[in-house]
């Protein structure tokens, strides 16, 4: 098999294997603890890491536009509350069965993210930050006002649905393997879709959205779409959020939400696929560890941590991994003439 | 040599041509970047635009690439007026090009920046790519097999996986060419693209634009500031200053043309 490879391919090697094997085997391992995770820990626990894919699934929505497309978003939270408004309404007030409204959900919020999208092309940077910030403020807002969908202040109670097909798991179980597939067809799709044309095009905009034209690439197209695709995975991640919480209210949807979604997909590390999973990992737990080093004073633990993160690891933590592991590599590469070359 | 192009006045209107400017006139405020200029550009020949610095050589590009609106005039590629469309439609026609202070996609690859050139040679979608539909992978093979040839083609292979980001100006300048070549475009517009070259890269370049021309069928239309560059490949000149078409012809007729010669010795003096 070797034989056939030329000569200038020799691929770098460390204990043995490939990089690329290096990343199946840890992806392998990651999926093996997280399916027997269920049976290890208890339900609170279940639900928590339910809790961390679901933001992981709305990180990597906001990543693809942050990250790979270089839009700013302070109102991810909005999309969130989005899906989990449109999943509550169709389970509360029209008794659709739970599976049929996540996928709504994420169309919902598809059409609502372009819609979005399309002024907003006309805001870079900062001023799309804001555009984006005064959505997020205004939608607990918003869903107060339309009382009689969504139940104004008091919000909509949610059941939690049993497992399926009499599958020998309880609710709590059941909604973190259905998490779990989702999380994993979703990721998959996103990888597929930043790995080629579409995704080398999100990227040549942000990088330099000139040249990109240039090349032929429809900007304001790429830009709206992604802003939809990216509201897409927010809103599904809101759905299954509403479902696993029981419940949703305005004031979980909160400027703050959006914020921490921001601080997830940063500290995670913008334009990776892996960092929204640490991410969200992140989110969830690490607010609670600050609580538990000070009760008093948790906010500015935390904050500690964010600044001391971001100071050790600039790429965020996916991001700085990377840069380990392929040093890591390159250390073992052949020796590669990168300086000069020669025109033909 | 054998250059047995003339070149009639542009009014005559030649059928050949694949690119024409008629008339074409940019302001910034009260400055006049281009004021009325018109040339044509025939099929298959590299076509010199010369002119001290600021004289509208740039911006001229920047109308060809529509990212620009002229205040008049009209430009034709392949006998269709352009000025209507949008600069992402301008490469789909088969017009490519560089720029002066590079505009690369720094936090991608060298490889990735030249397939991002075969853009619009290529139909896949949000959906195709997302789950890899058949034809998109083939579509996706299709645009590495052009990179890769053009990274061979550019002496660039070793450095295919590398972020374009920090690479050498004058490395930075081939990646910006090959990205140009993998979008196969009829015409090809080269802002300054010996800036930054030795000597001896400079009359390798002449060698590769020529290549270019002959064996992959491209018209080329480039600025450049060093003269011999210029007079040697080009067969036609197009001489601007302070935005007004002040001589066209031969390198040879160019370059005996007083108010190059003044245009030219006047930039020295300031
Ligand atoms: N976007 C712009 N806004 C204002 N002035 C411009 C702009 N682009 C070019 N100019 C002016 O137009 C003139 C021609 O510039 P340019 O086309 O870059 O010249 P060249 O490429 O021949 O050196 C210069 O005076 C320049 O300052
Ligand atoms: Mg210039």
């Amino acid at each position: 098999m070797e034989a056939q490879l030329p000569a200038t391919s020799i691929i770098p090697r460390v204990g043995g294997l490939t990089l690329a094997q290096w990343q199946r085997l840890g992806l392998a391992a990651v999926l093996i603890v997280a399916v027997a995770l269920p049976f290890v820990v208890g339900n609170y626990r279940v639900f928590q890491f339910t809790l961390a894919m679901i933001y992981a699934i709305a990180l990597l929505g906001l990543n693809m536009l942050t990250g790979f497309n270089g839009q700013f978003s302070l109102g991810h939270g909005a999309f969130y509350a989005i899906g989990a408004y449109t999943t509550a309404i169709m389970l509360d007030r029209w008794g659709i069965a739970y599976g049929w409204t996540i996928p709504v959900a994420g169309l919902v919020c598809l059409v609502v993210g372009f819609l979005f999208g399309l002024p907003a092309l006309r805001l870079e940077g900062l001023y799309l930050a804001l555009a984006t910030f005064a959505l997020a403020l205004a939608a607990p807002q918003i869903l107060k006002y339309f009382e009689g969908w969504t139940g104004g202040v008091q919000g909509i109670v949610i059941i939690k649905p049993a497992a399926p097909f009499g599958l020998p798991l309880n609710e709590d179980e059941w909604l973190y393997f259905l998490t779990l597939a989702i999380l994993i067809v979703l990721f998959a799709l996103a990888r597929n879709l930043l790995r080629g044309r579409v995704g080398r095009a999100m990227v040549a905009i942000r990088d330099h959205h000139i040249a990109a034209e240039t090349m032929g690439v429809n900007s304001a197209l790429y830009k709206s779409l992604t802003f939809g695709v990216s509201a897409l995975y927010t809103g599904i991640a809101g759905s299954l959020g509403a479902i696993v919480v029981q419940f949703v209210a305005p004031d979980s949807f909160s400027i703050f939400l959006s914020i921490n979604f921001l601080v997830g997909s940063v500290v995670g590390g913008l334009a990776t696929i892996s960092g929204a999973i640490i991410g969200g990992i992140f989110i969830l737990f690490v607010p609670n560890m600050a609580e538990l080093v000070s009760k008093a004073a948790p906010g500015a633990i935390y904050g500690i941590f964010l600044i001391v993160f971001m100071y050790v690891m600039p790429g965020g933590i996916a991001g700085s991994l990377k840069m380990v592991i392929h040093r890591w590599f390159s250390g073992n590469a052949p020796a590669v003439n990168a300086g000069k070359v020669a025109t033909k | 040599m054998s250059e047995t192009y003339s070149f009639p006045p542009a009014a005559a209107g030649a059928v050949d041509a694949l690119l024409s400017v008629r008339g074409l006139t940019v302001r910034f405020g009260g400055i006049v970047a281009l004021d009325a200029v018109s040339f044509d550009v025939k099929q298959g020949t590299i076509a010199g635009l010369i002119g001290p610095n600021g004289a509208g050589k740039t911006t001229l590009f920047n109308c060809l690439s529509r990212l620009y609106t002229p205040n008049a005039g009209t430009i034709a590629f392949a006998g269709r007026p352009i000025l209507r469309l949008p600069p992402h439609r301008i490469a789909p026609l088969g017009i490519g090009r560089t720029f002066q202070n590079l505009a690369l996609f720094p936090r991608m690859t060298v490889q990735q920046n030249v397939m991002v050139g075969a853009h619009s040679l290529t139909r896949s979608d949000y959906v195709s790519n997302a789950l890899r539909l058949p034809w998109a992978r083939r579509e996706e093979a299709r645009t590495l097999e052009i990179a890769e040839e053009l990274l061979e083609y550019l002496g660039l292979t070793a450095l295919r996986h590398v972020p374009a980001e920090g690479l050498p100006f004058g490395t930075l300048k081939r990646v910006e060419l090959a990205r140009a070549l993998a979008g196969r475009p009829r015409l090809l517009l080269l802002d300054e693209p010996a800036g930054g070259l030795n000597h001896e890269e400079v009359d390798e370049l002449g060698e590769t634009v020529r290549a270019i021309r002959d064996q992959r069928n491209v018209t080329v239309l480039l600025v450049e500031h060093h003269m011999n560059f210029v007079m040697n490949i080009s067969n036609q000149v197009v001489a601007l200053d302070f935005g007004r078409k002040i001589a066209e012809g031969t390198p040879a007729e160019v370059q005996a043309n007083p108010e190059v010669i003044r245009a030219y010795l006047g930039t020295d003096a300031a």
